[in-house]
């Protein structure tokens, strides 16, 4: 045990009663749930060219580089020369460290030819070499690669592996962090059966090849005393070193967000009660060759960069900038958010590696970039380099892993089949949030995309198949005609629409005949209204004539009845005569 | 044979081995290389940087710089027949 208090040691809680080590070595750290345990040798096992070596390096110079812990590397296949050479294609400087006495690099030459064994011995040698290298840079690391060297240079087995029980006993009171590379056996971890002496953790590395194409793998065989992801875990080498992928967590409690991302189709957000999708969702675009998948997986990203956020476009059928160019001519300008670093293309082909390397690889990707969105285009390429079932898997992981960073995905998949089964697609219905599917609507000799969404998680959405259309300034839905012979679309939608066009013309020409007729009528009715109007003032007229004439009549009369009276009398004073006339009139 | 015999051998403190491959080592050579050879013994005890001039992982070795070719002679020296064919004192084949 090291007498000293690492911080970076992670001290028992709860879970962790046994102290471990930061690897540093991205992933690694995560399935071992913190590390390789502190103080204690662990065995990493595989065959030739797996990556033992360079995994047990990766340890060293992490832990010189991240954890200020020294390391020691006893070499006993390759120079120290060659080693720096190896990795520093990875980016690491070895002589450097050396220098500044963080890391020891010592080789051990074993050479038969020059070895006689003549009676006891023991491998003293070996561990006062061992001891002064820890002691002159204060090591807290080690790495024997590969100890089974021994084992060809020398004879005597029994005292060998007298001798190793030995070292690993004695780096165990050393308290430094050991790992021992072996070669894989025949029938057991290690030709020598190392895995007898180093029983506290032993990961086995393996290099294997389906289909022509190989993939690594890592398994944390034992691990005595914690827990550990027992899964068989893709990794990689590349410029970076190792990496990992702690590809399955067992969990599903992911944060999950309500905001709601914009799909890039103004149409397609209105058919989604919430005006888009959620953060942090997958969505998958499944649908024939054809049907436009990749101008709705454009569209998206082209959303997101004008939102001014990042996107990452795994493309595994174009080269990006065939992707760009052809965006250009739907009005989508994607070279403009690759030039603001919003948007970066990964473009690969399918075969170039195994489907866990892929995993591996976007995995990476996303990571070094964080984008909180990304594309995959199409995901029904990968199937080329493994079966159905390992692509569900691996995306399975991948989606696990974006929701964890809260990752809109969208995936496109290209329906193999026309007479669609629509649950195929890889079986990633079930764990996608929104499906959105398109299809081929064929009528009257021409093909049409019909576009509908087939589910979508946690909003209501609209239940009809919309007509997609892609024209030069975007992609968009128009709603299909639903006509008395059934959908319409594409042109026939165009004729139905222009005879409806007419027939409303016709409409309302009608209606203004009829307005005319109305007026005319209305004009009809008014002239009789006037008639009648000047016929009644004529019959009012002679009506009133009469009494006029009744009137003058009656008066003419009487004046000249007074008249006759007057001249009866003759002479009369006239005051006398006024009075009687007076009274008669009176009377009457 | 008038070739001087530069031997080392490397000792870590004063195990029976040790002494046992010491004392074979001067009986041996006193019998085949009298007056032709020097002994030099290296504890690593002492001085632990030595290791890995000459590659010592082995204790007892026994290293034969001079004459060409290097040769590492490693255990107690118990038996006389290799070592003495390790030397290249005598040859193999005899």
């Amino acid at each position: 045990m090291p007498s000293k208090t690492n911080p970076k040691q992670l001290k028992g809680d709860n879970h962790h009663t046994l102290p471990k080590t930061l690897t540093g070595i991205s992933g690694l750290d995560e399935i071992t749930m913190g590390g390789l345990p502190a103080g204690r040798p662990t065995l990493i096992c595989g065959s030739a060219g797996c990556g033992k070596t360079l995994f047990s390096l990766e340890f060293i110079i992490r832990g010189a580089e991240q954890y200020n812990e020294p390391g020691v590397f006893i070499a006993f296949e390759e120079k120290a020369s060659e080693l720096v050479a190896n990795v520093a294609s990875l980016g690491f400087d070895l002589n450097k460290l050396q220098e500044q006495k963080k890391v020891k690099v010592d080789y051990i030459h074993i050479d038969r030819s020059e070895i006689e064994e003549t009676g006891e011995y023991d491998l003293e040698g070996l561990f006062i070499r061992l001891n002064y290298a820890i002691d002159s840079i204060g090591a807290k690391r080690v790495v024997l690669d590969t100890i089974e060297n021994l084992f060809s240079g020398l004879n005597n087995q029994v005292i060998l592996r007298a001798e190793l029980r030995r070292l690993f006993q004695w780096l165990k009171d050393k308290g430094v962090t050991a790992i021992i590379t072996g070669e894989r056996g025949e029938s057991s971890l290690t030709r020598q059966g190392l895995e007898e002496y180093v029983s506290d953790c032993v990961i086995l590395l393996d290099h294997r090849i389906i289909n022509q194409i190989s993939t690594r793998r890592l398994r944390v065989v034992k691990y005595r005393g914690s827990l550990h992801g027992t899964n068989e875990y893709p990794f990689l080498i590349d410029e970076d070193g190792i990496s990992v992928l702690p590809v399955t967590s067992l969990k599903l409690d992911k944060p999950v967000s309500s905001d709601i991302v914009s799909s890039g189709i103004e149409a397609l957000n209105n058919m989604m009660s919430r005006g888009g999708v959620y953060r942090g969702s997958s969505i998958l675009v499944s649908g024939t060759a054809g049907t436009g998948k990749t101008s709705i997986g454009a569209s998206f990203a082209n959303a997101t960069c004008l939102s001014k956020e990042k996107c990452l476009f795994f493309a595994f059928e174009e080269s990006p900038k065939q992707i760009i160019r052809n965006m250009h001519s739907i009005g989508i300008d994607l070279q403009k958010h690759v030039d603001d670093g919003l948007l970066q293309f990964f473009s690969s082909r399918p075969t170039l590696y195994g489907l866990e390397m892929h995993l591996v690889a976007i995995h990476k990707a996303i990571k070094q970039f964080k984008p909180s969105t990304i594309i995959l285009d199409p995901i029904t390429n990968l199937v080329t380099i493994g079966s159905m079932s390992e692509v569900k898997a691996m995306l399975v992981r991948l989606i696990d892993f974006l929701q964890e960073e809260q990752i809109t995905v969208m995936f496109t998949a290209l329906s193999l089949n026309t007479v669609v089964s629509e649950q195929t697609d890889e079986g990633v219905s079930s764990l996608v949030d929104t499906w959105i599917l398109l299809k081929d609507i064929e009528l009257n000799g021409e093909r049409n995309r019909g576009l509908y969404i087939m589910k979508s998680r946690g909003m209501k959405h609209s239940n009809q198949v919309r007509e997609f259309v892609i024209t030069d300034d975007g992609l968009d839905l128009i709603n299909v005609y639903l006509g008395p012979d059934g959908v319409l679309t594409g042109s026939a939608r165009e004729a139905q629409a222009l005879l409806e066009e007419t027939g409303q013309v016709l409409h309302t020409n009608s209606i203004t005949m009829k307005d005319r007729e109305l007026e005319r009528k209305r004009r009809v009715l008014q002239s009789q209204i006037d008639k009648l109007q000047f016929e009644f003032e004529s019959t009012e007229e002679e009506l009133n004539k009469v009494y006029i004439e009744e009137a003058l009549k009656r008066e003419v009369m009487q004046q000249n009845r007074t008249k006759l009276t007057d001249m009866r009398k003759g002479h009369m004073s006239t005051e006398k005569d006024v009075k009687p006339v007076a009274n008669k009139k009176n009377k009457k | 044979m008038e070739q001087l015999y530069e031997l080392r051998l490397y000792v870590a403190g004063k195990t029976q081995k040790s002494v046992t491959a010491l004392s074979n080592l001067k009986k041996y050579c006193e019998e085949h290389l009298a007056g032709q050879y020097s002994i030099e013994v290296i504890d690593l005890l002492e001085k632990p940087q030595l290791a890995e001039g000459d590659q010592i992982f082995a204790i007892p070795t026994l290293v034969k710089k001079v004459p060409e070719p290097v040769r590492k002679i490693i255990g107690d020296l118990s038996n006389e027949e290799k070592v003495l064919v390790g030397l290249d004192i005598r040859p193999k084949t005899s």
